[in-house]
């Protein structure tokens, strides 16, 4: 089918509870984000919540920013491997082969968003846990990059069950683990190509809408509808 | 014009031999160290490809480290081997003859040292050499080339071909002197090496021939090199990695660092080889000269690269450019850099009596690449560390005892190479030295007869 996937997050909602991390970290198979593991700053987080301070004193406030990858449509990071181990599917995401990764790490390095992650270790599971992997996603070996892939697995799912039922996938049919987590809604998935499509429909009638570090001429495919503050002095943006 | 004492054809011929026939107590001492460390090397390569790059000191924006700036580091110091050799080979400079081969030697040695990194960096090095350079075409599955990484390799592999060649040539002719002068498996490796010699006069002009050809042609590989090196950083995205003056700024920064290598290995080969005939304090001194120029000219860039950061008011840039600058440790390192790269080793240079003192070139020049290395490390790693404005992932690098053991190592191994080269082949070339030897005439001078070289034909 034809899309090109990609979200809406209205960080009006967003409360910085970190469901959508924990969400994917279950879904992705991602290894466990230990202690140590983060105080080597190795943590593996296909979309993290950054916290950051608005305003000056006495007049601030925290911020939270969940940033997943961007699944831009000029990826800085896909023409700099060497060997076509990262590229953009013909439905906007730009997708990770870890079979052909060699681990030269030049993804990581061009990319400004900082999502794509490396494994310096083989990843481990507590014994406690080895069942509960999805059998749906590949489990990473060490020396390959991983980043977040919109749930590919989800999306391959329901185009099948669609193809066997004889039908279009329908918006808001399935959406992404993160998205599925959030208790605010702040983030939504869907294609953006469909205008009927709720994300299409949030992009379009938006006023609030910008994308990360837009100037670098990428072409994000998340879209974020910025903050709602009635406090905000008018200079600022006043919604 | 090149000063000289007369010196007789065989007298020539068996004092730069006898490093291939006598070996002091100092080269067994020099294998048992060297061989330690490369020990060592050996052991923590193994230990990497084991346990994974964890054991490394990179961590999540910090993808390239140390292992990446010695990579850096030693196609820097590769470039003195064209510089001395095809540079000075067109430009007819007499001077050159001692130090050619030693530097192309170092080269070839430097640069397959450098090809070494890259490679233990990935992530799986076992798949890197596979995907890199397919063999299996029937896939269809091909390296992508609008990456800077396809281009490295391929640069770099040019290069080191041209260079071997280019080595190969000069050595034809010595290989048959000693071909006739060697007797059991020396033999043997000579006659095969040396290619049906027989000094004719054709076969010297086919060999000049080809030795002019071939210094053309690696004349623009030369400067493509670290060029491609620099495009490594300076396509990416990277505030200051991202700026059009690197491919300049590389290349004569690795001339600069390779031509203080170069000097370093005269010094050391006029030590343990005491050829004090050839390796003269004349060559010192224009060594020395062309240095304070190419020194100078780095220095040029060095500013320029801050310059134009300041120039595009880039805010990203100018960020990273004030953390470089001003903010402990890079500030320590830049004045470390400014120091022993630029600020001691020129003013030195700029008195004959200095560049005449093997002493003081031997010392000012380790320290100018022991001031280029940490200036890699300067360029490469602040970029990294606070990557645009996501202050969540910043972070900082330490090496750990794996990455400082490959970087120690990758110093033995080239001069592990260096002295076993000089235990098979001549380290200076012989014929180039008779040849020198054959333009120098005698000239009078007011009252005094010198006996120098003008200019060769």
């Amino acid at each position: 089918m034809s899309a090109r996937w990609g979200m809406v997050i209205d960080l009006d909602r967003c409360t910085g509870c970190q469901a959508c991390v924990v969400a994917c970290q279950a879904e992705n198979n991602i290894p466990i984000n230990t202690e140590d593991i983060f105080h080597q700053r190795r943590a593996i987080e296909w979309i993290r919540v950054e916290r950051y301070w608005e305003g000056e004193y006495p007049n601030v406030k925290a911020r939270y920013i969940p940033i997943p990858c961007m699944h831009c449509a000029q990826a800085p990071c896909e023409s700099v491997c060497p060997v076509y181990a990262t590229y953009q599917t013909n439905q906007g995401i730009n997708m990770q082969i870890y079979n052909r990764c060699i681990g030269t790490r030049y993804c990581a390095v061009n990319c400004p968003w900082h999502v794509r992650f490396f494994n310096y270790w083989e990843p481990k599971w507590p014994e406690s846990l080895k069942h509960q992997l999805n059998p749906h996603v590949s489990v990473r070996s060490r020396g390959v990059m991983e980043k977040c892939t919109f749930c590919v697995q989800r999306i391959v799912r329901t185009e099948q069950q669609a193809q066997v039922d004889g039908r279009e996938v329908q918006d808001g049919e399935f959406t992404t683990a993160c998205a599925q987590a959030c208790p605010t809604d702040a983030i939504v998935f869907g294609d953006l190509d469909d205008p009927e499509s709720r994300v299409g429909q949030m992009a379009a009638d938006t006023d609030r809408g910008y994308q990360l570090l837009s100037g670098l001429g990428t072409d994000p495919a998340v879209l974020y509808l910025k903050k709602i503050d009635p406090d905000a002095p008018e200079e600022n943006g006043h919604y | 014009m090149q000063e000289r004492h007369p010196l007789k054809g065989e007298a020539i011929t068996k004092e730069l031999l006898r490093p291939l026939n006598q070996t002091p107590m100092i080269f067994w001492v020099a294998v048992i160290i060297l061989g330690g460390i490369l020990t060592a090397f050996a052991f923590a390569v193994g230990w990497m490809f084991y346990w994974g790059l964890g054991t490394t000191g990179l961590n999540t924006p910090i993808f390239w480290g140390f292992m990446i700036t010695n990579f850096v580091f030693w196609i820097g110091i590769s470039h003195a081997g064209v510089m001395i050799s095809a540079i000075l080979r067109l430009t007819q400079a007499e001077w050159r003859r001692p130090v050619t081969r030693a530097a192309e030697v170092m080269t070839i040695f430097s640069l397959l040292t450098a090809m070494l990194f890259p490679f233990l960096h990935t992530g799986r090095p076992w798949r890197t050499v596979y995907w890199v350079f397919p063999y299996d075409f029937d896939r269809g599955i091909w390296p992508d080339p609008r990456g800077p990484l396809v281009w490295d390799p391929a640069a770099v592999f040019t290069y080191l071909t041209g260079s071997t060649l280019f080595l190969y040539t000069t050595l034809i002719p010595d290989m048959a002197l000693l071909r006739d002068r060697s007797t059991g498996w020396r033999k043997t490796l000579y006659t095969i090496l040396a290619l049906g010699w027989r000094g004719n006069e054709r076969q010297w002009k086919l060999q000049l021939v080809a030795g002019i050809l071939l210094s053309a042609l690696i004349l623009p590989v030369f400067v493509s090199v670290h060029s491609i090196v620099s495009w490594d950083f300076a396509v990416s995205l990277i505030p200051v990695w991202h700026a059009s003056i690197f491919a300049p700024y590389f290349v004569i920064g690795a001339v600069h660092s390779g031509v203080s290598a170069v000097i370093t290995l005269m010094a050391l080969m006029r030590w343990l080889f005491g050829f004090h005939n050839y390796l003269r304090e004349e060559h010192f001194d224009s060594i020395g000269r062309l240095l304070v120029v190419v020194a100078t000219g780095w220095m040029w860039f060095f500013v320029l690269d801050i310059i134009f950061a300041m120039f595009t008011r880039d805010p990203r840039e100018l960020v990273v450019m004030e953390q470089r600058i001003f903010e402990w440790p890079y500030a320590m390192l830049l004045a470390f850099v400014f120091v022993f790269a630029y600020i001691i080793p020129v003013p030195v240079w700029m008195f004959q009596r200095f560049r005449r003192n093997i002493k003081i070139m031997f010392w000012t020049s380790l320290m100018v690449n022991v001031g280029m290395w940490a200036e890699r490390y300067w360029l490469i790693l602040p970029g990294l560390e606070r990557k645009f404005e996501f202050t969540f992932m910043w972070s900082w690098y330490r090496p750990s005892i794996v990455e400082l053991t490959l970087v120690f190592g990758s110093f033995a191994l080239v001069t592990f190479l260096l002295l076993l080269f000089s235990k098979i082949f001549p380290p200076v070339a012989v014929w180039e030295e008779m040849e020198g030897v054959n333009f120098a005439q005698d000239i009078q001078v007011g009252k005094r007869t010198v006996h120098a070289t003008i200019r060769e034909e």
